[in-house]
């Protein structure tokens, strides 16, 4: 599989990147030659294995449903570029 | 008495306890390394002196008093992936400027509990994201070490750039590192200093700045075994907070130093005998086998047949969850904001900006493996091999005890060298990635030092949660390598 350079453009929309013109196009030499790469994993017969979902054999653990931490909203907003009170401020989302 | 900051950990525990010497004394001698020695190494990117200083003298009255925790009074360099309150901590990426955590990570608190004293933050890849730390926003890291007549700067490796670069030049007794493809292991070995990723899921994750959640594991980065067997001991914990913490107990791996090799199976992994790979590493792997075997280790041929596919198959699952785990990064809750005419623009803005070009290339092959219609063919592709990659380990661990391989294809290079193509800098970690595809702890151990006079270090690798094991076999070889020559001090200015 190849990417061309609208799709460079569309990858980065959905990661939420601007990127101008000369970036996607040296994007898409990059990710080719990433992609043409792990594309030897082809030559791996995978027919029948599980793919992993966790590395280590263990079980999760169960714990109570309840709150154990929380209550402390000035720590929160403490680190926002922009905030009034307890509530971060972004530019306006709904009309 | 030799300089304060030459101690090894070890010494240094030992000699504060019997007051030879105070914490603030070996604080301040490591702060004075910083001041003369930081600007030519930038293994720092953060020093804290003052707040330094003032854990010294708590931990001054602590061993008076006779309530010494097990680092009381140890000086520690932390990497800037992990979060400390009230001290700024960025990953080393510019889309965290400023960021002042306001917790701990479970890691540092634990360090801070026993007693240890925190002498800065330390550069690192921008979010962990390199193997020889020329990707950080606060600049490249300097290896102390040269090549033989030479004055060419070399890197420290990556992305633990700057904990190696600061142990290896005695800018601290010891320092904190992660490990997701190689982070620890790399840069220990290209500095001539001791490297253990432990096992997935024996050292809590909380509070540390997350790049591939399945694959990122801490330890420590120490100028010898003993230090990173101590410094681990402390480290490890099960965190309720982290829910892939396992609940197992921690071991007294001091107590298992002295073990020696004999009646033990090391296994050879003939896979790790790459095309091209320089004669020197041969040699130095063939000498450690020697010297195994002359302690009475057995030696056994082994195979992991699916070995060269563990870097191709991180190299999509890695980017996969850092593109997930970075999403968080959106101008709106801490960090970096670049206004745009609207949200999107803003989102976007910020993210151009504020992730560097390995980050963002990482992120959009993420973002591509993860898309609709790709998904299967890379993520669950990947994952599939990555199951058969731990069964070959399962396989060979029902033979042997422990594995036996080169740590890095090859020694130190020079800065500006291997930056211009993204696969010649990611086959750095071709010897390190199966340990982490597969959760299984690895050390790299000092061995020798290449043509040019730069370290080599050797790999160990054993079953999940027996660092136990690693600590014997690696002081085994850490005690027949002899003492390596040290890096001539040529970057403190007096």
């Amino acid at each position: 599989m190849k990417v061309d350079e609208s799709t460079v453009r569309n990858i980065a929309r959905l990661a939420r990147i601007k990127v101008d013109d000369t970036q996607a196009r040296t994007l898409e030499g990059e990710l080719n030659g990433i992609l043409q790469w792990v594309e030897q994993l082809n030559e791996v017969d995978t027919e029948g294995v599980e793919p992993m979902t966790c590395v280590t054999d263990m079980r999760a653990k169960m714990r109570k449903d309840e709150v154990t931490d929380g209550g402390y909203p000035e720590d929160i907003v403490k680190n926002a570029p922009e905030h009034t009170g307890t509530f971060f401020v972004v530019p306006k989302v709904v009309e | 008495m030799s300089k304060l900051n030459d101690l090894t950990l070890a010494a240094a525990r030992d000699g504060l306890r019997t007051r030879d010497f105070s914490a603030r004394e070996i604080t301040q001698a490591h702060i004075d390394a910083i001041e003369t020695g930081n600007e030519a190494l930038n293994a720092y990117i953060l020093p804290t002196p003052d707040l330094a200083l003032k854990t010294a003298d708590i931990a001054d009255k602590n061993l008076v008093d006779g309530e010494a925790g097990p680092l009381e009074g140890i000086p520690l360099g932390i990497k800037d992936l992990f979060c400390t309150k009230d001290v700024r901590t960025t990953a080393c990426s510019h889309i965290l400027d400023g960021f002042t955590p306001t917790y701990e990570s479970t890691i540092t608190q634990n360090l801070w509990d026993a007693g240890a004293v925190m002498l800065g933050k330390l550069n690192c890849d921008e979010f962990a994201m390199g193997s020889s730390n020329e990707t950080s926003h606060y600049g490249s890291v300097i290896s102390p070490w040269r090549r033989n007549g030479s004055n060419e700067p070399l890197v420290p490796g990556g992305s633990s750039g700057g904990s190696a670069s600061a142990v290896s030049a005695r800018l601290c007794l010891g320092a904190t590192a992660t490990d997701t493809g190689g982070s620890i292991r790399q840069p220990a070995a290209l500095t001539g200093t001791v490297g253990i990723k432990p096992t997935y899921g024996r050292c809590s994750r909380w509070g540390v700045v997350a790049f591939a959640s399945s694959l990122d594991q801490a330890g420590p980065l120490t100028r010898t075994v003993h230090d990173a067997a101590i410094m681990l001991g402390v480290m490890a914990s099960y965190d309720p907070k982290d829910s892939t913490s396992v609940d197992v107990p921690v071991p007294d791996y001091e107590a298992v130093l002295s073990g020696g090799v004999k009646g033990l199976k090391v296994g050879i992994p003939k896979e790790y005998r790459m095309e091209g790979m320089p004669e020197e590493i041969e040699k130095l792997w063939q000498q450690g086998i020697g010297w195994l075997k002359s302690e009475g280790a057995e030696i056994i041929d082994v195979s992991l047949p699916h070995t060269k596919y563990a870097l191709p198959a991180y190299y999509i699952v890695a980017p996969a969850e850092a593109s997930s785990n970075l999403a968080r990064y959106d101008g709106v809750r801490y960090g970096l904001r670049v206004p745009g005419s609207d949200i999107i623009e803003q989102y976007e803005n910020t993210r151009s900006e504020g992730f560097g070009s390995e980050v963002k290339r990482r992120v959009l092959i993420g973002t591509y493996v993860l898309s609709a219609g790709y998904f299967d063919a890379y993520y669950l592709k990947a994952q599939r091999v990555r199951t058969l990659i731990k069964r070959d380990f399962e396989q060979v661990f029902e033979k042997v005890d422990v594995l036996l391989t080169p740590a890095t294809p090859g020694p130190a290079f020079a800065l500006g060298e291997k930056s211009g193509d993204p696969i010649e800098m990611y086959l750095n970690d071709i010897f390190t990635v199966p340990a982490n595809m597969s959760g299984l702890p690895g050390i790299s151990v000092p061995a020798g030092l290449s043509q040019d006079g730069t370290p080599l270090g050797l790999q160990l690798i054993s079953k999940a949660f027996d660092e136990e094991m690693l600590f014997r076999v690696g002081k085994v070889i850490e005690d027949a390598a002899g003492t390596l020559p040290e890096p001539l001090n040529w970057w403190s200015i007096t």
